[in-house]
């Protein structure tokens, strides 16, 4: 296994648990369920007794494992330079070691095994992908400035495509040159690789590079900052070189000239830092940026903002496989609480997954009447003049 | 086993027990040098009632019950010895109430270091409570049990002195109250009734299971600041910290000995922390506190070290982190500590004592002392870092414990949070008395003897 060398210099000290404020626990296994063994420290020490044999292969490891949202809360607050930067990709190794022996939870053997046979994971018509876009009169690509790239669930699920409508709408609005791969997009495959199907990875992305290429894609807008880590940070491994932007860092630039009108009254807004841009990303300022840019709205931050971000809960697969679960102390409900409790009218996201996880737990909270949860293009659209 | 798998799930839910090999497999040991002791059943209680008929169950099965906290006592404390089940309480952390006029707060037993400390300046931003360099996920309830010290330990002693009261769960289900929360509904101190919180503090879990405890917060001044003092000798620094204590003035007097950079090793270095509301009242400290050195510095014998910004910032954060990364200095995630109680005159030989032990056994030490109170005693630390993955490296450590252990006894100090092993080792040289009065105690209070067996025996 790979950066098994790394795994017993772990001293389990738990700052990882943590944001640098201390004030709750902000790892997403492990606030759920609150054994030991869900912490990040837990999951070294057993992958460490697993490789020696100490205790063997279950189900329980393989769910403690693969409940991870490699949300990278752990990297960000571990005090060990020296090896923090590996605890992601040693408990991917992990993963990778329990699909090689075929040990995954249900959930997460039916995701890989539709992303597989069907190239994404709601197991529907590759034909229907650009669904989401009909009647915007968006383009299919044909050497425009940009790609816009919208993953899995911009293409099909309910609340990514309304979010995909509404940037693609934005796109258009401001006249920027672009277009869509359609039908022919294919799954960015970044959970693949988080869930250590490697091999499954290697062949979304070498595909998707190929049809990028061909195409002569040379810059891509991605609607969600999960594709963004992707096609950014991974592709290259495979050659893959592309200018590529998570959708605010363009609407950045284009706020100062766009025509907005003021609101009736103060929106107070809170934004939710996704893990893809602000952690694994470092960029914190710029849909803050764009936020701040609109007239009447009243940025506040949550306790647990940028680097604490607490994670939405969807990450690592767990968005559509769904290992680290419901309840009240599931990440995204413990989240939207935090947000009501700064009084924000609006949940601010700049991710289909957090928007999805983010609705279904201000259902689940009761917090309909008070809170609403908008992307970053969302609340954009409704300043324009 | 099943039965009682199923009793304890009836009580917690499913959730939140467990008799799985995972779960059996990390709560066997904790991040020091102890050999793992298998729990059969890891158990999260989120109440005092369900604590209550946890113990009921145990009581009446004969199964032995261990409390832990945040599990970083690194001397083995939580290691179920004799199996049974592990009582994480990490559920019950509560922030229950503050009381910023008289300076208290009551939290549940789970409540961690770190979210206090969070939730204090979020709330109350003119009060804190005495943090350890433990890391921030370690709980507040473990710390006092254990005598543990902090960052206001020269001003207000060890932890366990500055607990107001408790509520606890006895090894027989009782409920009892201790302090002043047994009559009234402030919990203000142990005075002025029989101070019963005695019968559970220092005693590893043994005597009963904590599940809310008040304790002493005091003022987060504005402003502070902190001086090094710099001295080669050791036979100096009992002096110098009797001179610095005795001002009055330090919230926090710790004395560290480095070996990095090298240009260090050798250097007794004493840092003194200070807060103040005013920069005339932080200036004057420091003038007070110089002056109560002045001898030592127009000697050239010592003397303060300047301190970059940058630095002084690192000394002033509280936990320390740099305390948790020693654990890699083996590249091996491991590191204990003996933490001898002692009066501070005994810093000379304690530290020559620790340079001799890891020298001749070749194991990387860091050694320092906090001071508790105004110099009416120290808590003098030799940290020995191991790589867990080496099984020779992890005995070697073994053996400079053990033998810091015998060293600091025989010196006239006392390990604290012993192993089990080193329990021993205090009991050989404790009163007989003391001991049969101990064993008489913990015979009332758990009769059928469920409580961290294994613990304070001699056998």
């Amino acid at each position: 296994m790979e950066h098994a060398e790394i795994l017993h210099r772990c001293f389990r000290c738990g700052y990882c648990k943590l944001p640098g404020s201390f004030q709750d626990l902000n790892c997403p296994p492990y606030l759920k369920f609150r054994f030991e063994t869900y912490a990040p420290g837990g999951r070294m020490w057993l992958l460490r007794a697993w490789l020696d044999g100490e205790i063997q292969t279950s189900q329980r490891l393989s769910e403690i494992l693969f409940s991870c949202t490699a949300c990278g809360n752990c990297v960000e607050h571990c005090v060990f330079p020296a090896f923090k930067s590996e605890l992601l990709d040693a408990f991917t190794a992990g993963r990778e070691a329990l699909v090689d022996q075929g040990v995954v939870p249900d959930a997460v053997g039916r995701y890989l095994r539709a992303i597989a046979s069907h190239g994404n994971p709601y197991q529907l018509p590759e034909a229907d992908r650009a669904g989401w876009a009909e009647g915007l009169g968006v383009e299919r690509y044909s050497g425009q400035e940009y790609l816009l790239h919208v993953g899995c669930p911009g293409s099909y699920d309910e609340r990514g495509q309304r979010m995909a409508r509404a940037v693609a709408g934005l796109l258009l609005k401001w006249g920027v040159d672009f277009g869509i791969l359609g039908e022919e997009e294919g799954c960015d495959g970044n959970e693949v690789r988080v869930l250590g199907e490697t091999a499954l990875f290697e062949k979304l992305a070498r595909e998707n590079i190929e049809k990028l290429e061909a195409a002569g894609v040379e810059k891509i807008l991605t609607l969600s900052p999960h594709g963004f880590h992707a096609i950014k940070n991974e592709y290259p491994k495979f050659g893959g070189r592309f200018e590529t932007r998570h959708y605010p860092q363009l609407l950045a630039g284009l706020m100062a000239k766009a025509e907005l009108r003021r609101r009736n009254g103060r929106l107070r807004v809170a934004f939710h830092d996704p893990c893809y841009l602000g952690r694994h990303g470092g960029d914190y300022l710029t849909p803050r940026a764009v936020l701040g840019a609109l007239p009447g709205i009243e940025l506040i931050e949550m306790d647990r903002a940028m680097a604490d971000a607490l994670c939405c809960g969807g990450g690592g697969g767990n968005f559509f496989t769904d290992v680290l679960g419901g309840g009240a102390d599931s990440a995204s409900r413990v989240r939207v609480r935090e947000a009501a409790g700064t009084g924000a009218e609006v949940l601010a996201v700049a991710c289909p997954k957090c928007a999805g996880m983010f609705d279904d737990a201000v259902k689940a909270e009761g917090l309909e009447d008070g809170l609403r949860v908008m992307d970053i293009a969302e609340l954009v659209l409704e300043h324009c003049a | 086993m099943d039965e009682i798998y199923q009793a304890l799930v009836k009580i917690v839910g499913v959730e939140f027990v467990s008799r799985d090999p995972e779960e059996r497999f990390i709560y066997a040991r904790d991040p020091g040098t102890m050999e793992p002791r298998e729990p059969d059943w890891v158990v999260m209680p989120n109440s005092t009632e369900e604590v209550r008929q946890i113990v009921l169950l145990a009581n009446e099965r004969r199964i032995p019950v261990v409390p832990m906290g945040g599990g970083l006592v690194l001397s083995g404390l939580t290691r179920p010895l004799k199996g049974g089940m592990v009582l994480d309480m990490k559920r019950m952390n509560r922030i229950l109430e503050v009381n910023e006029t008289s300076r208290s707060v009551l939290v549940e037993a789970g409540t961690s270091q770190g979210m206090l400390q969070a939730y204090l300046k979020k709330h109350h931003p003119g009060l804190k409570h005495s943090i350890p360099d433990a890391p921030p996920i370690a709980t507040i309830a473990g710390n006092v049990l254990i005598h543990g010290s902090g960052h206001l330990s020269a001003a207000g002693g060890f932890h366990s002195d500055m607990l107001n009261g408790m509520e606890v769960v006895l090894p027989t289900g009782e409920i009892a109250k201790i302090g002043s929360c047994a009559t009234s509904p402030y919990w203000f101190s142990r005075a002025p009734l029989p101070d019963l919180a005695g019968l559970f503090i220092g005693w590893h879990g043994t005597t009963g299971i904590a599940t809310k405890l008040a304790i002493k917060l005091y003022p987060d001044r504005p402003l502070a600041d902190v001086g090094i003092f710099v001295s080669e000798d050791p036979e100096l620094v009992p002096g110098i910290i009797h001179q610095l204590a005795g001002v009055a003035v330090a919230e926090d007097i710790l004395a560290f000995m480095a070996n990095a950079p090298a240009w260090l090793q050798g250097f007794q270095l004493i840092n003194v922390r200070y807060g103040a509301e005013t920069r005339e009242e932080l200036r004057l400290k420091r003038d007070l506190l110089r002056e109560s050195v002045r001898t030592y510095i127009d000697a050239k014998v010592g003397g303060f070290m300047p301190l970059p910004p940058e630095m002084k910032q690192r000394f002033l954060e509280e936990p320390q982190t740099t305390i948790a990364v020693f654990a890699d200095a083996r590249e091996g995630g491991g590191f204990e500590y003996v933490g001898a109680i002692m009066p501070i005159e005994l810093f000379p030989e304690a530290y020559r004592k620790g340079l001799e032990v890891a020298e001749r056994l070749g194991v990387p030490c860091s050694t320092g002392a906090r001071v508790v109170g105004l110099g009416h005693c120290m808590m003098f630390f030799y940290a020995y870092a191991f790589n867990r993955a080496d099984p020779a490296d992890v005995g070697l450590a073994q053996q400079a414990l053990e033998e810091t252990n015998a060293a600091v006894l025989e010196m006239g100090g006392i390990p604290w949070k012993a192993e089990a092993p080193a329990q021993k080792q205090i009991i050989g040289k404790m009163d007989p008395a003391t001991f049969a009065l101990m064993n008489r105690l913990r015979g009332v209070l758990d009769p059928r003897g469920i409580m961290n067996p294994g613990n304070w025996e001699t056998d």
